[in-house]
């Protein structure tokens, strides 16, 4: 593999999401060393930076289920050239949205005894939404999560300038 | 034997064929949802759609006839596929993860070869409950692409005309053949043919949930067209 001549900037975050597609990342093992040749980790919950700085890439797991989870994602595409919705979640609202056809005050009443109501935290909006209801997102990587293979080959092509390609077996619903 | 051409290939065909047919049997998977070998066309989906003459036209309601040139693998028909297979995605609830026939699902088969990768339009989010009245069997709306292929085989292969679809355009939608609306109410069996052929996650046996791992479904194996075979 040939090296960029600069390592490039990559953030990534989870907003509503679980984690998997992060887990799936990392799931590319020992290429992992291959991929830090290449890039150099910015706000990302790997670094625990806690905001974004001008990046060339922005990697998303999760859809918007709170206002928190908009500013995060406004903040990454101010900072990123390029944004990906990574998992069907990003993609398409995946699991938390199956409580969209559900009033989110019941949702809260049947879960919690007080309907908690702290200042702090973020408030939850109405509707479960995929990124692209809210910002421009470059490309979509679907899967839950999408496989190791598929977060490798996409990241490969697109580091090195190719549009991502999938194919069969790398794009996946599931 | 009489042939027409499809993307510059001929393709043999016998009286009586569509054109769907005779590319499916000469080994051309034109993507298709509504189709099906045991049934009469039905040409509701349009995912089958090829250029003819310069005209977009269902393929499995198109007789085959000689001379006839016809396009499919083309980055417009491409484009209009994906674009029809992402509007059945935004009209029900298709969450793939949690539902038991993903693997073995037509749709999400024919998503994976036109590399449909966002549902790109609005989703609707519909409130659908699902029918989980009979013992053997479970009703979920949220996943109908309304190909009526449950409709046609309870009809016409069954005998029992359980099923049928109500409404006009978004409000469009399946019911079972009982005042009570339940599927328990029906004379439907779990060894009916309208329970296998559903191409999505609608009509699914109780019990029977995630029976092949992950990696070995069918289209963990093959792409739309291939099944069976190798990849």
């Amino acid at each position: 593999m040939n090296a960029p001549r600069r390592k490039l900037k990559v953030a990534t975050a989870s907003l509503a999401g679980c984690f998997g597609c992060h887990m799936s990342l990392l799931d590319i093992d020992e290429r992992l060393f291959a991929l830090l040749e290449l890039v150099e980790l910015d706000r990302s919950p790997l670094t625990d930076k806690k905001h974004c700085g001008p990046c060339d890439l922005g990697l998303i797991e999760g859809g918007l289920c709170n206002a928190e989870n908009v500013e995060v994602l406004r903040e990454f595409r101010r900072s990123c050239k390029v944004l990906v919705a990574v998992g069907a979640c990003a993609v398409n609202g995946g699991l938390p949205a199956q409580r969209n056809h559900l009033d989110v005050r019941d949702c809260l009443k049947a879960v919690y005894p007080v309907v908690p109501n702290d200042p702090e935290l973020p408030l939850p909006l109405d509707k479960v939404h995929p990124l692209s209801d809210v910002v421009r997102i470059d490309y979509f990587l679907p899967g839950c999560p999408p496989p190791a293979e598929a977060l490798w080959q996409f990241l490969t092509d697109l580091l090195h300038g190719r549009t991502p390609q999938l194919g069969h077996g790398l794009i996946h619903y599931d | 034997m009489s042939s027409f051409t499809l993307d510059g290939h001929d393709v043999p065909f016998t009286e009586g064929q569509s054109v769907l047919q005779a590319a499916l049997a000469a080994g051309h998977p034109i993507p298709h949802l509504c189709a099906h070998p045991e049934f009469k066309a039905h040409g509701s989906c349009r995912v089958c759609t090829v250029k003819v003459n310069g005209r977009m036209v269902a393929s499995c309601t198109l007789p085959a006839a000689a001379g006839l040139a016809v396009e499919s693998e083309t980055q417009e028909l491409k484009e209009l596929r994906q674009g029809l297979v992402q509007l059945l995605f935004v009209e029900g609830n298709h969450f793939c993860p949690s539902c038991e026939k993903s693997g073995e699902c037509k749709l999400q088969a024919v998503g994976y070869a036109l590399d449909v990768r966002t549902p790109h339009f609005p989703q609707l989010f519909p409130d659908r409950p699902v029918d989980a009245s009979h013992p053997d069997l479970i009703l979920d709306f949220n996943r109908c692409i309304l190909c009526e292929l449950c409709v046609r085989a309870s009809a016409e292969v069954d005998g029992r005309h359980a099923f049928a679809l109500s409404g006009r355009g978004l409000t469009k939608h399946l019911i079972v053949n009982a005042e009570s609306g339940l599927l328990k109410d029906t004379s439907v069996a779990v060894t009916d043919t309208a329970v296998t052929v559903c191409p999505v996650g609608v009509i699914l046996k109780k019990g029977k949930g995630f029976a092949v791992p992950i990696g070995q479904r069918t289209y963990d194996k093959a792409a739309f067209g291939f099944e069976g075979k190798k990849p």
